[in-house]
């Protein structure tokens, strides 16, 4: 069916067709919007699900994490300042193998108060164990949570997901929105460690090295094998509804000599700053980062790669443009932009090409 | 204590220390609960004393969360449980520290959405799990590791914070008194919403004592009038057996405290002030009993 949305209302759409046993939320600018629907479907008796309006993110993290190891699906959504309050409990969700799939609604951090995108607080949570995707448009907020469900909850990954979308740039725009007849696409929750009075277990316990490392060991293996359930996911949504994903939406890039990496909302804007830059004869291409845990495998030899940082690591550099480097051995021109919702248009995206310095780092819009 | 079931869902060998009473109070906990209980625990001693991994100590189910963290997410797994239609009793158990000071938050979230859970705090006055540093639990004059000079604060009056939530069950017990513990657990565990039992439970290590007067410290610090035994019922305060008598007659109060190694620098003054507000206490009681307050 065909109808306008908000990024917002598109997640709390697909939240309502995998229809969690037990959500437990804590609002904050500019994710709100999901949970207030969410408890809207569920006063309206649109949905039976438990909503848990708790008391601070810490505690949404923590009652996902009790009501998942029942064996139940749960969902949460944050952003900003509540990711970071959860970080302890994030760790936790993923060591304790707990399939929790979290809306954030990628927001910059303070001081100063700024509630416009960035990505840094996801990129902060990096090591958490948490599969992370970003998305760029409406419909693929949508999308991407379905997919979330069945991912976390396949028996090869039981590993929480994270669905960024930036923070009003998509969480607050309305764009057309087409949902699906889900089917079985997602199938019921089975949790292989979920608790059993009839078989008392001990759950995270004290754990000596070498127990531990194997379970370490374990969360990357899943990390892993996740690559392997991502694409099946993928490819499975879009011979059932349509429409196709991979760890990168790429535009242009097989024939370009200059590739624009960038994530979230940035993407559209590179393409259309693409479609400049070919009728000026520079062969560019843009390469919007889908999933950043697992971090995909990236073909960029040989071309000059230009990318869009929307975050910074204090005293290192971009984590894209980091994490870009380590995997492939590329040097690209690191361009930091949009933070704290800075505008950042097509023109100005042609323009870092146009002037691209690479093996250097530039700060948009910032004069010495 | 015949009506006390025989099946131990405790493991006889435990990490506990000689004359732990809050592993024996949590023998009697589950004892009172039966096998269809899950027990929540923070970062506490009872941490370690269920074992390490692959081992455990504990023969119902253990999920172990964050310090701060018991209540929340207790109230997620009793959600979950009742939506699908289980009835399993949800206990979070925990120290002072993950109660009074760390969880408090998480407490008080709980309690005030009306989880179905039993939330007991077993107050040995310090932190345990992590040495003997004080606790907003810890009382005035006592010596902890990080109150090397006794702490200068009185004990945070946790059960007047619960209080405040009105919750349809709470009550104080103490380790000493294992049938009265039972019995309130049970009581507890029939009624629907949010419980909370305060427990006190002597810590030889921590209260600096022999190890084997666990029972007796218990019992002076009910019969000086420190702690008092009692439960609220739908608002409705009973005084529990034990301290009914010594609500009338006393014994003083050095009584309890000479016997710890905790209190050896406690000053006539510091004695007069827990004094003081042992008193108060007494007397704020006695008056809720009445129906006065
Ligand atoms: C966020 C966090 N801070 C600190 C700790 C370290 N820590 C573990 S247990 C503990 C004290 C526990 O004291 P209490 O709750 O009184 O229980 P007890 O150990 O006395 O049984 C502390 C400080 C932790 N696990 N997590
Ligand atoms: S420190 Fe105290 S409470 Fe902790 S195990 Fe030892 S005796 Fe028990």
């Amino acid at each position: 069916m065909l109808i306008i949305s908000t990024g917002n209302k598109a997640v709390a759409a697909a939240v309502k067709q995998a229809h969690p046993s037990v959500v437990a939320a804590y609002p904050i600018t500019p994710q709100t919007e999901i949970i207030e629907q969410i408890a809207n479907y569920v006063a309206n008796k649109e949905i039976e699900t438990e909503y848990i309006p708790v008391e601070s993110e810490h505690s949404a993290m923590a009652a996902c994490i009790g009501a998942s190891v029942t064996g139940v699906r749960t969902f949460t959504a944050t952003s900003s300042h509540g990711l970071l309050y959860m970080h302890e409990m994030l760790h936790w969700a993923a060591g304790a193998r707990l399939p929790i799939v979290m809306a954030n609604v990628n927001r910059a951090l303070g001081p100063g108060w700024n509630t416009w995108a960035e990505h840094t607080d996801a990129f902060s949570q990096r090591d958490t164990g948490w599969l992370q995707v970003f998305v760029g448009t409406v419909q693929e907020a949508y999308d991407a949570t379905l997919m979330a469900f069945r991912i976390a909850e396949d028996e090869r990954v039981l590993l929480p997901v994270m669905v960024n979308l930036d923070g009003f740039s998509l969480s607050h725009i309305m764009q057309s929105l087409d949902t699906v007849e889900l089917g079985d696409f997602i199938p019921p929750m089975k949790l292989p460690h979920a608790i059993d009075v009839n078989n008392p277990m001990g759950y995270g316990p004290m754990t000596g090295p070498a127990d531990y490392f194997t379970f370490r060991w374990d969360i990357e293996r899943s990390m892993r094998d996740a690559r392997d359930v991502i694409r099946e996911t993928e490819e499975e949504f879009a011979r059932r509804f349509g429409r196709k994903y991979g760890p990168t939406e790429d535009y242009l890039c097989e024939d370009a000599d200059v590739v624009v990496v960038s994530m979230g909302t940035l993407g559209k804007e590179a393409e259309v700053a693409v479609d400049i830059l070919r009728k000026e004869g520079i062969k560019a291409g843009s390469m919007r980062l889908r999933w950043f845990r697992p971090f995909p495998d990236l073909d960029l030899k040989g071309k000059e790669v230009v990318v869009i940082d929307r975050d910074y690591s204090f005293g290192f550099g971009g984590v894209v443009a980091a994490s870009i480097r380590a995997k492939t051995g590329v040097e690209c021109y690191n361009v930091i932009a949009g933070l704290g919702g800075q505008e950042v248009t097509y023109d100005d995206i042609a323009g870092f090409v146009r002037d691209r310095k690479i093996g250097e780092e530039m700060w948009f819009g910032v004069s010495e | 204590m015949s009506e006390i079931p025989k099946e131990e869902y405790i493991k006889t060998c435990t990490a506990a220390c000689a004359g732990c009473s809050s592993s024996l109070c949590l023998r009697y906990v589950l004892k009172a609960a039966g096998p269809d209980t899950v027990l929540v625990i923070p970062a506490c001693c009872t941490s370690v004393i269920q074992g390490v991994y692959p081992n455990t100590s504990f023969n119902v189910p253990v999920y172990n969360i964050a310090f701060a963290a018991a209540a929340a997410c207790a109230s997620g797994m009793s959600k979950a449980f009742r939506s699908a239609g289980k009835k399993t009793n949800v206990i979070a158990y925990a120290g002072d520290g993950g109660t009074v000071d760390i969880g408090i938050q998480a407490l008080s979230g709980a309690f005030e959405r009306g989880t179905d859970f039993l939330y007991i705090c077993y107050d040995n006055e310090a932190y345990g799990n992590t040495g003997m540093q004080r606790s907003g639990a810890t009382p005035l004059g006592a010596l902890t590791t990080t109150t090397p000079g006794g702490k200068g604060e009185f004990k945070k009056d946790l059960d007047r914070i619960v209080a405040a939530h009105n919750p349809p069950y709470m009550a104080t017990a103490c380790s000493s008194y294992p049938l009265d513990l039972y019995k309130k657990v049970k009581k507890a565990l029939s009624i629907e919403g949010p419980k909370f039992i305060h427990i006190l439970a002597p810590c030889p290590p921590g209260w600096r004592y022999e190890s084997d007067r666990t029972i007796e410290m218990g019992k002076l610090a009910v019969k000086t009038g420190s702690w008092v035994l009692w439960e609220r019922e739908y608002g409705k305060l009973t005084v529990s057996g034990p301290s009914k008598a010594a609500m009338k007659n006393p014994l003083p109060l050095e009584e309890y405290l000479k016997g710890q190694g905790r209190f050896k620098k406690a000053t006539p003054e510091i004695i007069a002030k827990l004094q003081q507000a042992l008193n108060k206490n007494l007397e704020r009681i006695r008056k809720e009993e009445e129906g006065i307050c």
